[in-house]
């Protein structure tokens, strides 16, 4: 498979991620939106670690090439985390507010 | 055409569908679970690739871990679809609008470059095995290795004092 | 020593005394404001007469430093010292210096800092006054006619809350400049056609045909003439010289008869020259000049206020100067100059002299048989009438006729008008003379009460100036009478050797000249008997003026003409321009400019809607167009 679909592929995914952020209005789906986006990129690391692979350089260097998986790794770590804070503060939001809807955040008017 | 190739588009078709799926379900519940599907099928494409620990890992704390949290939240919070309002029309538009037209315009963007045509190695390589991985996480990478161990310990604390009750 | 070296203490000294006067006249007395003010024009009249003294002839100018160095055109500060400017030094400084004098008496009313504000004025004026008449190219002069136009604004002015005074000051300032505008342009036109505007370099090419062709040196000298018709009251820019009598005495007479109004005379006596090589403007020069003598001298046959007489007086003596220097007479004019500075002076002091006696009344239907109280100011008052009526052996005859004989050898024309006018100098002199100090008192018992002569300051300089109305015409007594007598002719002969040479001297036949002489004398004298007589008896009558006597009076309706002429439409135009292009045009697109920005920014507050999702709308948004601005264009 050329590179091409891969990025095409997870530009897709991407942008599908964005429309939903722009799309929704409930937190908790933005939320899971952001995922993918983070999700589309973590496959297209690694596609593009394996397309150095296939390269004469990635093939004297392996290292080179485990460069960008391990750097998936640590999306994932930081994507973890994040999504605990995250969903505290989204739990506290409910309890204050009682509703999910990122509208009513609207504290920074003006 | 060949497994792989049968097998990448049929996973690449999974992925889009589902993610389709998260941004359009009127359930909050039924987002939930097209990303796991979603993210199953991203596992699917890391083991085409011969990452298999990426693929295994992205199941494990993706679709296990942080998708099961935020089914717990949900199902706190007793969501259901009649629960969110919609949002502006104009603004829903504009919002596809611009999300698509980002896609169009990166596609545009690499149309024409020659590096779009490199091939990637499928389903054989050494790199993605876990021991190699390994080996790196733990020769080259291993401050950031230990330091994220310290990031967890302040996402806890930072989400348990967030969530504490107000006295 | 050489006092050249010392030239440029002369105009420095009261600049000087203005800058002490000006900046510490909240802090001198009278006493001290007065004897700084006076000292530095004496020590600068010392310096001029030792300049004066020690003249030799081909002085070069001297350069101080370079003042304008701009491409091709270059300026220095210079001096030019000959005979022609020291003759000047010395009538500024020597008149000056006791009028100054006179001043510290005349305003001993005046609050100590607005004393030494009169002092500071003064001094200015002298240091512009010497700046004219030392500089050694146009624009230095140019700078001290401006200096002394503004000092003239500034002392008319002085009382400046009274708005009347105020507008007499505004008048003069901007008729002048109407006429400063002629001389800059003049100045352009120069400097265009010859890289520079030094005399030296102008009148040693003025008769060079291919520097400047006819055309060029008609249309300077008239653009000069013009400047000098502002500065020194001509047709058609002399009515602020009357209005401008709103100032202190000491004002009108160092400013508006000795010094200020002589500077066209000066100038034009300077570029002598370039009026050599322009009969055209030569001829316009005598015309204005004659025609503003007649003119002047109908009105002050009918005024009534002492000072208005003599100021009409010396804008008709003016046109006088100015007609000897039409026909060519230069030297004529400039002793003109010399002795009107003194007589003028002295009759204007002299009038200041009666004013303060009356308590400050100026209409001479009030006065009468003044000599009883006064008798200094009133011999030195008559001294100077004789003088400027041209009886011999007064200064006046002597310059006066001069001037009168070359009229005559241009155009016997000339000469007969020029006569008619001295016969009515001699009648209106003669008239204020006589209604002053002759006959009853016709003022008040109060105004009665406190008439006396004036205090030793006022009265020494009055003397002093009546002994040179007397004396001074000796200096120029023509060859018939005495060979080798016209001494003031040989002094500045190289001043106007180039001008000479060019023009043919008509030579009279003397018996021509004698007849001339006694023709006007007869005429003059006649004139004086006739107003001696009519006036010593005048009895103040309350009927008004009828026909022509009316219209003398109202000065020929000219005020009111130039009112409807011109002072009218141009400030309609004015408010129209205010109205339309200031406050719609210019005002509208400022404000509008503002109005706009105001709206804009109200309308960019409201994306400031608080949704973080309209914000992240807007951030793929702009990510978009960066992406396509980077990628695609």
């Amino acid at each position: 498979m050329e590179i091409k679909y891969y990025i095409g592929l997870a530009l897709a995914l991407f942008c599908i991620g964005i429309v939903g952020v722009l799309t929704r209005r409930n937190a908790i789906i933005i939320f899971m939106c952001v995922e993918l986006m983070l999700n589309a990129v973590n496959l297209l690391l690694v596609a593009f670690s394996k397309m150095h692979a296939a390269t004469p350089m990635g093939k004297a260097f392996p290292a080179m090439v485990s460069d960008a998986q391990i750097f998936v790794f640590f999306i994932m770590v930081v994507a973890a985390a994040e999504v605990s804070v995250g969903l505290a503060i989204i739990v506290m939001m409910y309890r204050n507010t009682h509703s999910t809807d990122v509208n009513f955040l609207n504290r920074l008017k003006n | 055409m060949s497994t792989t190739e049968i097998l990448f588009w049929f996973l690449s078709a999974l992925a889009l569908g589902s993610a389709i799926m998260l941004i359009t379900a009127r359930s909050p519940v039924h987002s939930v679970l097209a990303l796991i599907v979603t993210f199953f099928a991203i596992s699917g494409h890391y083991i085409l690739l011969n990452a298999q620990f990426l693929a295994i890992v992205n199941i494990i704390v993706y679709a296990g871990a942080i998708m099961v949290l935020f089914l717990f939240v949900v199902m706190l919070m007793n969501l259901n679809a009649s629960a969110e309002p919609k949002k502006h029309r104009t603004l829903q538009l504009a919002g596809f609008i611009s999300g698509g037209c980002l896609f169009l315009v990166l596609v545009a963007a690499l149309r024409n470059a020659d590096a779009v045509n490199k091939t990637t190695e499928l389903v054989t390589g050494q790199s993605g095995l876990i021991g190699n991985l390994g080996r790196e996480l733990f020769k080259t990478y291993v401050i950031p290795f230990e330091l994220s161990s310290v990031l967890f310990l302040s996402a806890m604390i930072g989400a348990v004092v967030i969530s504490k009750k107000e006295k | 020593m050489d006092v050249l070296k010392l030239v440029w203490l002369i105009p420095l000294l009261p600049l000087v005394g203005f800058l002490i006067n000006g900046l510490a006249r909240n802090y001198l007395s009278k006493a001290m404001a007065g004897l700084i003010g006076s000292g530095v024009i004496f020590i600068s009249f010392l310096l001029s007469a030792w300049v004066f003294f020690s003249l030799k002839d081909g002085q070069a100018p001297i350069h101080y430093f370079d003042f304008i160095n701009v491409a091709s055109l270059k300026i220095g500060f210079d001096f030019q010292v000959d005979q022609l400017s020291s003759i000047f030094l010395l009538i500024i400084t020597g008149v000056g210096f006791l009028i100054h004098v006179y001043s510290t008496s005349y305003m001993h009313d005046e609050e100590p800092k607005n004393f030494a504000k009169y002092f500071s004025f003064l001094n200015l004026f002298v240091f512009s006054m010497l700046l004219l008449v030392l500089g050694a190219n146009y624009l230095i002069m140019f700078i001290g006619w401006e200096g002394v136009g503004l000092c003239s604004y500034l002392l008319i002015g002085f009382w400046f809350t009274n708005n009347n005074y105020n507008n007499a000051a505004r008048k003069a300032f901007i008729m002048n400049r109407i006429g400063d505008l002629g001389f800059l342009l003049a100045i352009f036109w120069i400097a265009n056609k010859l890289g520079s505007v030094d005399f030296h370099t102008v009148f040693a090419n003025a008769p060079d045909p291919n520097k400047f062709s006819t055309f060029d040196i008609t249309g300077i000298t008239l653009l000069l003439f013009v400047g000098a018709t502002g500065k020194s009251a001509q047709i058609p820019l002399y009515t602020w010289l009357p209005d401008a009598m709103a100032g202190p005495t000491p004002v009108s007479a160092l400013i508006h008869a000795a010094t200020m109004v002589t500077a066209g005379i000066y100038m034009i006596a300077r570029s002598n020259i370039l009026y050599t090589m322009a009969p055209v403007t030569q001829t316009v020069v005598a015309v204005v000049g004659l025609s503003t003598a007649i003119l002047a001298a109908t009105i002050a046959l009918k005024q009534n206020d002492i000072k208005k007489v003599l100021a009409y007086s010396t804008v008709s003596q003016l046109g006088y100067m100015f007609l000897g220097l039409g026909v060519g007479a230069y030297t004529g004019a400039v002793f003109h100059v010399m002795t009107h500075a003194f007589f003028k002076a002295l009759l204007f002091l002299g009038a200041g002299s009666v004013i303060h006696a009356m308590s400050g009344e100026q209409d001479i239907r009030n006065m009468g048989g003044l000599k009883k109280y006064m008798s200094v100011t009133h011999i030195t008052f008559l001294l100077g009438c004789l003088a400027i009526a041209g009886m011999p052996p007064f200064s006046g005859f002597f310059s006066k006729d001069e001037i009168l004989g070359a009229a005559f050898a241009k155009n016997p024309v000339f000469y007969i008008i020029g006569v008619a006018g001295a016969m009515m100098t001699a009648f209106y002199m003669f008239r204020l003379y006589a209604m002053t100090f002759l006959g009853e008192f016709r003022g008040t018992a109060d105004q009665q009460h406190h008439l006396h002569e004036s205090p030793k300051a006022m009265t020494i300089p009055l003397v002093i100036l009546a002994i040179l109305a007397v004396v001074g015409g000796w200096i120029g007594i023509p060859e018939i009478f005495v060979h080798g007598g016209h001494r003031l002719e040989t002094y500045l002969a190289p001043i106007f050797a180039q001008s000479n040479a060019l023009q043919e001297r008509n030579e009279m036949a003397q018996s021509k000249e004698i007849m001339l002489m006694a023709i006007s004398v007869v005429a003059a004298l006649a004139a004086l008997l006739y107003a001696w007589n009519k006036f010593s008896r005048y009895k103040k009558s309350t009927e008004e003026e009828k026909g022509l006597g009316k219209v003398l009076e109202n000065k020929w309706y000219v005020d009111e003409i130039y009112d409807a002429i011109i002072v009218r439409p141009v400030n309609a135009i004015a408010k129209y321009l205010n109205n339309v292009f200031e406050r719609k045009g210019i005002d509208g697109f400022v404000n509008g400019i503002g109005r706009a920005v105001n709206y804009s920014s109200r309308q960019v507050r409201l994306l400031q809607s608080g949704q973080v999702g309209t914000y992240v709308l807007m951030m793929v948004i702009g990510i978009l167009v960066l992406f396509i601005v980077q990628l695609f264009l």
